[in-house]
């Protein structure tokens, strides 16, 4: 077994387990920093497929901005009486006996497929080209249109997040 | 090295922790945790098979960085309006926030 392999088994289950703590805690502020952990795992697993792009975009952006909105609404919702209510509604169980149904689906989907198996054991050894994703993204016959309408749904999202959020003075609207 | 198999088996079993947060979780804030969970399960897989086997071409890169930008676009809105129902109605679990029901 390769340091590689170990890494990536290290990883994994620290993730795994991270994600498993942010959907069963009690109290929603360790859920938040489990959830913090688990980004943190994925921007590893991130770093061994090669993208260190990504994995810097993995920390700036989740961990670093979205991690903390969680945070901050996080405490601005609290309320003490609620963590002694259960954290998970009664049917629970439909919850597991859906979610292991799909992981089922998904394995036997996986150990079906012909493609996966042949001469696909290693990582590609070329780091991305960040020079080249740049100009893909503003290259008219590449990805100028997605990028323009994801940076409109990001614009109209912040735009529509001031409006839902913002207090008005005199109470409802 | 690391087969494929095995990130694409890792992205599997997150995704799964992260439905189970989406359909179990009473806090609102708690089923967005979820959903941020299975959106980097799909990031994984999309940088996985770029990177074993589409490394020459940019179309994978492009698919993560719209994840990316619709992850944060989903987190702004849906914590805006978490924190606009708080205000509201002074909860944030979501069986309490009933108006609509029949």
């Amino acid at each position: 077994m390769s340091a590689t392999q170990v890494i990536f088994l290290v990883t994994a289950g620290v993730t795994l387990g991270a994600a498993v703590m942010t959907v069963s805690a009690r109290k929603m502020m360790h859920a938040a920093l489990w959830l913090v952990l688990a980004l943190t795992g994925i921007a590893v697993l991130f770093v061994l497929l090669q993208s260190s792009f990504f994995a810097v975009a993995q920390v700036l952006i989740y961990i670093g901005a979205i991690a903390i909105l969680i945070i901050f609404s996080v405490m601005l919702t609290r309320r003490i009486v609620q963590e002694q209510y259960p954290s998970v509604n009664r049917f629970w169980w439909v919850a597991i006996l859906l979610a292991l149904m799909v992981f089922i689906g998904l394995a036997v989907t996986l150990s079906s497929w012909r493609g996966l198996y042949p001469d696909r054991q290693a990582v590609n050894e070329h780091p991305e080209d960040i020079a080249a994703l740049g100009l893909a993204l503003v290259d008219p016959a590449g990805f100028v249109i997605p990028f323009e309408v994801a940076s409109l749904l990001l614009l109209a999202a912040l735009v529509g997040a001031i409006f839902i959020a913002i207090e008005r003075k005199g109470g409802r609207r | 090295m690391i087969p494929l198999s095995w990130y694409l088996m890792f992205a599997a079993l997150l995704f799964c922790v992260g439905l189970y947060g989406v359909l179990a979780r009473r806090n609102a804030i708690g089923i967005l945790m979820g959903v941020e969970l299975m959106l980097n399960a799909v990031n994984i897989n999309l940088l996985a098979f770029w990177s074993y086997l589409y490394a020459m071409r940019l179309n994978g890169l492009v698919f993560v960085a719209i994840v990316f930008v619709a992850a944060a676009a989903e987190a702004a809105v849906g914590l805006a309006l978490i924190i606009s129902a708080y205000r509201r109605r002074n909860t944030v679990i979501v069986e309490e926030l009933s108006l609509l029901k029949g």
